[in-house]
């Protein structure tokens, strides 16, 4: 799941932008590749949930209570499953157009609704411990790779690869088990918090801080080995011998010459390790009952909830190439260089 | 190979990581000999529930009344064990790939890095889940939905590697002297490539225990074998949490972490030596 440890010593390899300019084509290029990507997301979940699972989706829905055979012919009817497979496709590809996913075995409610309940809970989660995360690990990264052998260089890096290593859920649970009382030991809010805003707003992130320190102790490693390797990379380079022959402060060269120019595969690399991110989203949001996403496939892998796993991984695979997309693109508007060649 | 072993050895946290390494495996291999495994029965469990430490059980016991110690100690031989085989697996289909898309070049290569690219971009742990839903439950489908996903990050690296090899001259020489693709590939290719593969070996066999923990934690893990993941995935069913029953959580975590952190650092070491860029002058 993370061996995104590996690859992320290596920046990025840069887009290929074709000779002459050809902005429209490049990005013309990346969307039609990204919309090949998503229609591969909905093919494989089809091809996982309807043609490999091995047992019949009617049985597990009425697993729990008697059904006749013509109970059970009729269900197979209404869902589309007495059809030919190619034919079932269609019908699920037209339904995603429409935004219709099929309906939740365990919730009895479409899947689509399922999901937009639980997105925002997850977006509130992730979307904080990355902006908190990625602070943390480009400030730390910096520091080690100006300072590299020193004391703090190796001690930052010792604690980030020993908390990379351990699972989350158990740094999750541990944390659970060492602050006791102190926060809320799941959920998102208290059902009898007072309904005015600030209350709210409280009690929500009361309920955010272990969640969201977890998921942080995960995916700041990654971050700071990339700036650090990033801006060693830079530490040789010639500008910078002449920055400090201008006489520039140690602080300002670092600030204003090697920083900028390290920052921008990390950046990139903020974006693409969005896998991680998501595979940390699940395990934090199943220990402390985070009402997200995650959650959600937890409880959906329990029964297994077919039509809600198949529509869980359509948005999480979406949300990733969304995001690699934006990335590419973003590469090229920030980077004159790739521009140029 | 003798200076490659004196190099190693210089690298003191390479070191500590092969010595924990190896005292972990021998300590999995002797668990048959050491311990009896009838304690690990729930139906013969022999102490009380939920126990702290105390001498007859030095980690204490889970809610069942069986030595957290001898869990972990068996818990060890099924997370190593997946571990080591889904990283065979991935590394082996990842190599396959990677040589293949770089020496045959044209449509070929583009076919298989544009499915490379699809599945690196998926959330691998996404997809495990997926795979280990709809296959049977049992340790091969562990072993299948890690290496099923893990296999991009290798096959990208090799690919990259290969390029870098095959530009040099003397493969020119080769083909020119009329080797075919296996001779080129099997003498002259797969020994510049093969440093390379084994610290990505190393650093996946990290990785793929913690998503055996992450499948196990999350109920998708053979019923019938205690893992270290199975284990937490036990803790958190019968309330270890609000039992505040730390002995039960502490040793497979720790477990879990030392060996991930073992092959980590034995990686790291290894690019160090094989990679001589790296090295602080």
């Amino acid at each position: 799941m993370t061996a995104a440890l590996v690859t992320a010593e290596e920046p990025p390899a840069p887009p290929q932008g074709r000779p002459g300019g050809g902005t429209l084509r490049y990005v013309a290029g990346k969307l039609g590749g990204a919309a090949v990507s998503l229609l591969s997301v909905v093919v494989l979940g089809f091809v996982l949930f309807r043609v490999v699972y091995p047992g019949d989706p009617v049985l597990a829905m009425t697993h729990n209570r008697p059904a006749t055979a013509a109970q059970q012919d009729e269900l197979r009817a209404r869902l589309g499953l007495d059809r030919s497979v190619p034919h079932q496709f269609l019908d699920y590809v037209r339904g995603l157009l429409h935004g219709d996913m099929g309906t939740s075995y365990t919730f009895s409610r479409p899947v689509t609704d399922k999901i937009l309940e639980s997105l925002g809970p997850t977006l509130l989660l992730v979307g904080t411990a990355t902006v908190l995360a990625t602070i943390l690990g480009l400030w730390l990264g910096i520091r080690g790779a100006w300072r590299r052998g020193s004391r703090f260089d190796r001690t930052s890096t010792g604690i980030a690869l020993t908390l990379w290593s351990a699972p989350t859920f158990w740094l999750g649970m541990l944390l659970l088990i060492a602050t006791g009382q102190l926060f809320p030991s799941g959920g998102i809010r208290y059902p009898d918090t007072p309904p005015d805003f600030l209350s709210q707003a409280v009690d929500v992130a009361h309920h955010l801080v272990l969640p969201c320190v977890t998921l942080i102790a995960v995916i700041y490693a990654q971050y700071l080995l990339v700036m650090r390797s990033s801006l060693l990379e830079e530490m040789n380079a010639d500008y910078l011998t002449t920055a400090r022959a201008k006489g520039l402060r140690d602080d300002l060269v670092r600030r204003r010459h090697a920083v900028p120019n390290a920052l921008l595969p990390a950046m990139t690399l903020v974006f693409l390790q969005l896998g991680l991110v998501v595979s940390g989203a699940i395990t934090v949001e199943t220990v402390f009952s985070w009402p997200g996403l995650g959650l959600l496939t937890y409880e959906a892998l329990e029964a297994p909830d077919l039509p809600l796993l198949q529509g869980l991984l359509v948005v999480f695979g979406g949300a990733v190439i969304v995001m690699n997309l934006l990335a590419d693109l973003l590469y090229r508007v920030l980077d004159p260089r790739v521009r140029a060649s | 190979m003798k200076a490659f072993w004196r190099e190693f050895v210089r690298n003191r946290s390479g070191v500590a990581g092969l010595a924990v390494l190896a005292l972990m495996v021998a300590l999995a291999l002797l668990a048959p000999v050491l311990t009896d495994r009838v304690g690990l029965d729930v139906t013969r469990a022999q102490f009380p529930r939920w126990q702290p430490p105390a001498a007859d059980y030095w980690l204490g016991t889970d809610h069942t009344g069986r030595s957290v110690l001898l869990q972990t100690w068996w818990g060890a031989r099924v997370s190593l064990t997946v571990g080591v085989a889904a990283t065979l697996l991935s590394v082996g289909v990842g190599s396959v790939v990677g040589l293949a898309a770089a020496h045959f070049g044209g449509w070929l290569s583009g076919l298989l890095m544009r499915v490379t690219d699809f599945f690196l971009a998926l959330p691998a742990l996404v997809l495990a889940i997926c795979l280990s839903t709809v296959l049977p439950r049992g340790i091969g489908t562990i072993v299948l939905a890690i290496g099923a996903t893990a296999w991009p990050a290798t096959a990208r690296l090799v690919r990259a590697q290969t390029l870098a090899v095959e530009a040099r001259p003397y493969i020119e020489r080769a083909k020119v002297l009329g080797g075919g693709h296996l001779h080129i590939i099997g003498r002259h290719v797969l020994p510049g490539v093969f440093p390379l593969v084994l610290v990505n070996t190393t650093l996946t066999v990290a990785s793929a225990i913690i998503a055996e923990s992450t499948l196990s934690f999350l109920g998708l893990g053979d019923p019938g074998l205690v893992s270290w993941g199975s284990m937490l995935h036990e803790a958190t069913l019968h309330g270890a949490v609000s039992q505040g029953a730390w002995w039960f959580l502490l040793p497979p975590g720790l477990g879990i972490v030392l060996v991930v952190l073992a092959f980590t650092l034995c990686g790291r070491a290894l690019e160090t030596v094989l990679n001589p860029r790296l090295r602080v002058s």
